[in-house]
């Protein structure tokens, strides 16, 4: 209980030391507008009847915390599910992207782990282009991508899926090479004397040591792909989606809706992290593992 | 002892070229030609189709024998090259025409890089020169291929330009827009991201060195740290433009958000690096709080710092170029490929992406060597 406590209390602290800070920096930076509009209605309001005002203009250039909270609420819980300024509608539309990327990337980054383990020439050469791949920034040709599918006839979720794929291949190949070749050489060794096939060595105990890094690179796999997921809705017009809201809040200068789009990508990035390390620590305990 | 090693590339290699030879014409052009026999035009591999077989079967022949390693893999880098050259200057001007036998003796000669690489791969060159030049020409050799196979597949099977652009048009384009792409990089690179990037992770560096000496701080930031690292912090770029208007200054802001955490997150982790044990040495020679930092924990946390260095090259670069779609001055590489794409100037396109890859690669090479240089007593730089 202390311990917990202990833990709690610097975070909720630097919580609410954030909170502080933001309504300080939406006061000052909504501040010189409202002295402006003020100034036009011949208005000379007193101090905290001014900060007030700045704290529930409709445009803020930062909007209060209360304000992103109320339209965050409204756009969740108080449209309907089907209503395309439906902020539940709109994080659905990522996250159906997303998982499907985040499939076909942990399938992709997989099977190249695979075969960099078994094959000598394909490590020496595929490894070092793997590491260049992700210098190219994708999300920047995003846009392209799609309009390149959408030429062929590919529209709708799957091109903006491939990107969400190119993002997240890279932590879990990465991470999976790093997994397969975990064993100890003790316990090749030991395979070796049981006179292992190398099939046998692999599902018997390269698959098993791998478990534990395969859920960590996918926790960072699926936070990139949610990423790869908003950024390729954004420049391609896309008519729903976070990524699309975030834009169109934008064009028109809605920057509660702006913030609440971030909130609502936020909580999507947050659930499907922990998801994966939920399952990734009821399938360690499937296979026997001890709590850490 | 036998005068031969089979390798199963090579002989699938001579087996696809007798598939190629028993199918017939390369092109439809050559096919016309054929059921055509008293007309005479151009058609491509005119002359040089023999020469294409003899490359391959000769270089899949030489390589079975038993020759010194080296001249086996130069044989095949030299036979599967030439012929992928002829394959690919042979198509230009007829492109969309390639048949069945075309892709065959395209994967044939792939077959024979394969092998290749295979066998440099088992080499154990003793000089540290001849391991590194190793090291750089396996990739290399995989990396040319994906631009030969890019080029072949897109000329021969006739794919529009205007939708993926073959490399030598790509490249074309690079020599030709060389003011533009540098001016573009200026902005972007110079600019919007050196700024952002040196804020972002000395800010985040500085906040670290705080939070080890504040160890309430820590543990109120460290899980927050956490957190946002999984976040779509990219979606902060239309709000940053918003506030620091158009120029580089926003793209700077979103750069310095992106780059914070991951370096405040590293350098935390890497300050708790130093053992018990050196902390005593330090401690028995009275040193204070700022010596121990200099010269113990802070070399202790390199390479973790180098790794959010690392980490951050890349974030910084997409941030900068993501952040400019929502607006810029008519400069910049997110600007050129958003107008780019809009005009389906999709050559210009592929150059700045190009480039970016390029750029980017060059500054992740940087910090490495820089890495190389600082943590040159840790085991994974020495090699122990």
């Amino acid at each position: 209980m202390n311990r917990a406590l202990e833990n709690v209390v610097p975070v909720l602290t630097i919580l609410a030391g954030l909170v502080v800070a933001w309504y300080v920096a939406a006061v000052l930076l909504n501040a010189p507008f409202q002295r402006d509009l003020d100034r036009r209605a011949g208005e000379t309001p007193g101090t905290m009847e001014f900060i007030g005002k700045t704290l529930s203009q409709p445009k803020p250039t930062m909007p209060a915390p209360h304000q992103v909270a109320q339209n965050f609420f409204e756009n969740t819980f108080l449209r309907k599910v089907t209503s395309n300024r439906s902020l539940v509608y709109n994080a659905w539309v990522t996250l159906s992207s997303t998982l499907l990327g985040f499939a076909f990337g942990t399938a992709l980054g997989i099977l190249i782990a695979v075969g960099v383990v078994h094959l000598t020439a394909l490590d020496r050469s595929l490894m070092p282009w793997i590491i260049a791949s992700q210098t190219i920034p994708i999300l920047a040709i995003a846009p392209m991508v799609i309009v390149v599918f959408a030429a062929i006839g590919i529209t709708g979720l799957i091109p903006k899926s491939l990107i969400s794929t190119y993002l997240s291949f890279f932590p879990v190949a990465v991470g999976m090479v790093k997994g397969l070749r975990s064993p100890e050489i003790m316990h090749l060794d030991l395979m070796h004397t049981y006179n292992a096939s190398s099939s046998q060595v692999f599902w018997k105990l390269r698959v098993p040591a791998s478990v534990p890094y395969l859920f960590a690179s996918m926790k960072v796999a699926v936070a990139a792909s949610l990423v790869g997921a908003i950024v390729a809705e954004l420049p391609t017009g896309a008519v729903a989606g976070i990524g699309a809201k975030l834009l169109s809040a934008s064009y028109y200068s809605q920057t509660i809706d702006m913030w609440s789009a971030l909130v609502a990508g936020s909580i999507v990035a947050a659930l499907l992290v922990t998801v994966v390390g939920i399952a990734g620590r009821m399938v360690e305990r499937s296979m026997g593992a001890r709590p850490a | 002892m036998r005068w031969f090693t089979l390798s199963w590339q090579a002989v699938a290699a001579i087996m696809l070229c007798v598939l190629a030879g028993f199918l017939g014409p390369m092109t439809q052009a050559e096919s016309d030609a054929l059921a055509n026999p008293t007309a005479t035009f151009a058609y491509p591999f005119l002359n040089s189709k023999s020469l294409i077989f003899d490359l391959i079967l000769g270089a899949a022949a030489v390589s079975m024998l038993r020759i010194p390693r080296l001249a086996a893999a130069a044989a095949l880098a030299i036979g599967a090259h030439v012929a992928a050259w002829m394959l690919l200057t042979g198509i230009a001007g007829f492109e969309g025409t390639a048949l069945a036998s075309y892709y065959i003796i395209l994967a044939a000669a792939w077959l024979l890089a394969w092998r290749c690489v295979t066998v440099l791969s088992t080499f154990k060159p003793a000089s540290r020169v001849a391991s590194v030049a190793l090291r750089l020409v396996i990739p290399l050799i995989f990396g040319i291929w994906i631009l030969i196979i890019w080029e072949a597949i897109v000329r021969g099977a006739g794919i529009p330009f205007i939708l993926l652009p073959p490399p030598s048009v790509i490249g074309v384009t690079i020599a030709n827009s060389i003011p533009t792409l540098a001016a573009d990089v200026n902005q972007t690179i110079f600019k919007s991201v050196v700024a952002g990037y040196v804020i972002g992770c000395g800010c985040g560096f500085l906040t670290a060195i705080l939070a080890d000496r504040v160890s309430f701080l820590r543990r109120g930031l460290l899980p927050i740290g956490n957190m946002v690292s999984a976040l779509p912090i990219i979606g902060v770029a239309p709000i940053m433009v918003m506030w620091f208007g158009f120029d580089w200054q926003s793209k700077a802001a979103v750069v310095a958000i992106m780059t914070f955490f991951p370096m405040l997150v590293n350098t935390v982790a890497g300050l708790a690096e130093a053992g018990h044990m050196e902390r005593d040495l330090m401690r028995t020679y009275a040193s204070n709080y700022t010596q121990t930092l200099i010269k113990l924990r802070l070399p202790a946390a390199a390479p973790f710092i180098f790794n959010a260095l690392k980490i951050n090259s890349t974030l910084a670069l997409i941030g900068a170029i993501v952040a400019e779609f929502f607006g810029t001055p008519t400069v910049g590489m997110g600007f050129r490929i958003s107008t780019a794409v809009g005009r389906m100037d999709i050559d210009m396109v592929w150059a700045e992406i190009a480039v970016a890859a390029l750029v980017g690669s060059v500054f992740y090479g940087l910090i490495a060597l820089a890495e190389r240089a600082a943590t040159f007593w840790h085991p994974s730089v020495r090699g122990g």
